[in-house]
């Protein structure tokens, strides 16, 4: 079975969420800005002239799919690594997701979510230090 | 008294008008370079300066940069809060326009400098603790060193050292001092590992543009008058802006692509280094001089990177290193014939001058890099340097002004 954790964290925890995934091989992503704001309510900024109230706040947005023996690891991951104590610190959404499908090859379910390294790769491993691909030639923009 | 020259007048107040838009215009350049939660923070550190320092400048900087009475090492306190600097001319400057222009030109010189030095430290320093930086900086180096090398007496003026438009006094100052802040303050959190590009290109190219037109009156009024030498330099200026800017071009496309940024750093590089020699040497020269500036800087940037050391924008190797090469230049290829109230160069048949312009560097060098290295550790002590861990996290625009950047 096959699932989507959607889980919205304070903008300046995106690196370290980012990192601490990477760490445990979830090596796919997306990710979105969003404004929004839950029990928090607002914020006070300072203006030309004195404050005003913003009740808008911005959060990231993170959309990771995945098979759903991983779900609670990864839960945990993100929990720890976006964690400040302080109200604000957003939530996590888990769906249950019908198909997934690659385009480039057309593989379908499970196969279609497996990367080299990634957090399957790493249980089979043995939980072994992989290096998560950094980077791609710029090449790879180009089709032709 | 000596005549007032009205076209020399109105040239030296445009030239006034232009350099004060690059410090907003390096506060864009600047500010396209760093993310999007540091913009307004990078944009003010400049802004503020001109703020700051006009009201430093007429009260005691003009008077401690070019006043009288302490010697051949700061000027002294005879024109404290602009005191007899009016319509009369002063022939030690500028016989040709009112003292008050001089002074007021000298202003935007002191106000960019400062601003320079802030790419070092972007970020993550506190805003409070930049103010006071600032001020100690201005009156502890920069007016001294001003007095050293363009005052009636001044040391290295004596010496014969020939720094046209300010290429030791601004750009060899604000990148060495710059070198000694970046190391006391230390690397943004997650330096190295976090990626860290630049949230907008366009604000760096528009800055950019903005201080190549600017440059035309640092340089071209740094004659202070409306004559041959100002044309030279105004020439000098965007020849040597655009060759270094297509040097650093091919550099960047031999590595990789040629990459925008690298093209408008390129050209900023060349304005640097033509800055010293700008109303001493040719076109033809300034060509050599901008082509040989941006392989010196690339390799500066590269070296820095080396290092591992987060000068963030990179003042050193541009200006610091640009300024030094600048100044060295000018000793090689200034002629005569050019001007003849400069001196004649290395390839002129006058060896000296360049012995004269490697000492003056160096004692500048020297001078910006000890005294910004003792400011900045009085400072950590005093009053700390840096955000806490979190502020910087969330960025400077909300943690030091409570205002995001874009709604």
């Amino acid at each position: 079975m096959t699932k989507k954790i959607e889980a919205i964290i304070r903008e300046e925890k995106l690196e370290d969420v980012k990192n601490a995934l990477h760490k445990i091989g979830i090596v796919g992503m997306n990710t979105f800005e969003v404004r929004g704001h839950g029990r928090q309510g607002g914020i006070t900024l300072s203006g030309r002239n004195g404050s005003y109230q913003v009740d808008m706040l911005p959060r990231v947005q993170i959309n990771i799919i995945l098979s759903d023996h991983n779900v609670e690891k990864t839960i945990q991951t993100i929990r720890e690594a976006a964690t400040t104590g302080k109200i604000g610190d957003g939530l996590i959404f888990i769906y249950p997701v019908s198909q997934v499908v690659r385009i480039r090859t057309g593989e379908r379910g499970h196969e279609a979510l497996m990367y080299p390294d990634d957090i399957d790769a790493k249980r089979v491993s043995g939980g072994e230090e992989v290096n998560v691909a950094v980077g791609m030639e710029l090449d790879n923009f180009f089709t032709e | 008294m000596p005549e007032i020259n009205s076209g020399d007048t109105a040239w030296v107040l445009i030239s006034t008008a232009l350099v004060l838009v690059m410090t907003p215009a390096l506060a864009f350049f600047y500010g396209g370079m760093v993310r999007r939660k540091n913009v307004l923070s990078t944009l003010n550190l400049s802004f503020i300066t001109i703020a700051l320092i006009s009201i430093q400048w007429v009260l005691f900087g003009y008077s401690l940069a070019f006043g009288k009475g302490f010697g051949s090492l700061l000027g002294g306190f005879s024109f404290l809060g602009l005191q007899g600097v009016g319509a009369a001319p002063n022939p030690d400057y500028a016989a040709t326009i009112p003292h008050l222009a001089f002074a007021a030109f000298q202003m935007m010189f002191a106000i960019i400098t400062p601003a320079l030095i802030t790419g070092a430290f972007v970020e993550r320093v506190r805003f409070k603790t930049y103010l006071l930086f600032t001020l100690l900086w201005a009156t502890l180096v920069y007016d001294p060193v001003a007095h050293w090398v363009w005052g009636a007496g001044g040391f290295l003026r004596q010496l014969g050292a020939l720094d046209f438009a300010g290429g030791t006094v601004v750009h060899v100052l604000a990148g060495f001092s710059a070198l000694a802040f970046a190391l006391v303050i230390g690397a943004r959190k997650g330096y190295g590992k976090a990626p860290m590009e630049p949230h907008n290109i366009p604000f760096t190219v528009l800055g950019a543009g903005l201080l190549w037109m600017g440059w035309f009156g640092f340089n071209g009024g740094s004659a202070l008058a409306a004559n041959g030498i100002a044309v030279n330099a105004l020439v000098t200026t965007n020849t040597a802006a655009a060759a270094a800017a297509l040097s650093w071009m091919f550099i960047s496309w031999r590595d990789n692509k040629p990459s925008v940024l690298g093209v408008v750093t390129g050209a900023v590089v060349g304005l640097v280094a033509i800055t010293p020699a700008a109303g001493y040497v040719t076109p033809a020269s300034a060509i050599v001089i901008g082509a040989v500036a941006a392989p010196i800087s690339y390799s500066c940037i590269k070296l820095r990177k080396k290092m591992n050391l987060d000068e963030s924008l990179d003042v050193w190797a541009c200006h610091g290193m640009g300024g030094t090469w600048g100044a060295l230049a000018t000793g090689i290829f200034a002629t005569k014939l050019v001007n003849p109230s400069g001196a004649n160069g290395l390839l002129a048949g006058n060896p000296g001058q360049l012995l004269i312009q490697a000492a003056a560097v160096t004692v500048s060098i020297l001078f910006a890099f000890g005294m910004t290295f003792v400011i900045a550790q009085i400072l950590r002590r005093a009053v700390g340097l840096r955000v806490t861990s979190n502020e910087e996290e969330v960025g400077l625009d909300i943690s030091e002004h409570g205002e995001p950047a874009y709604a």
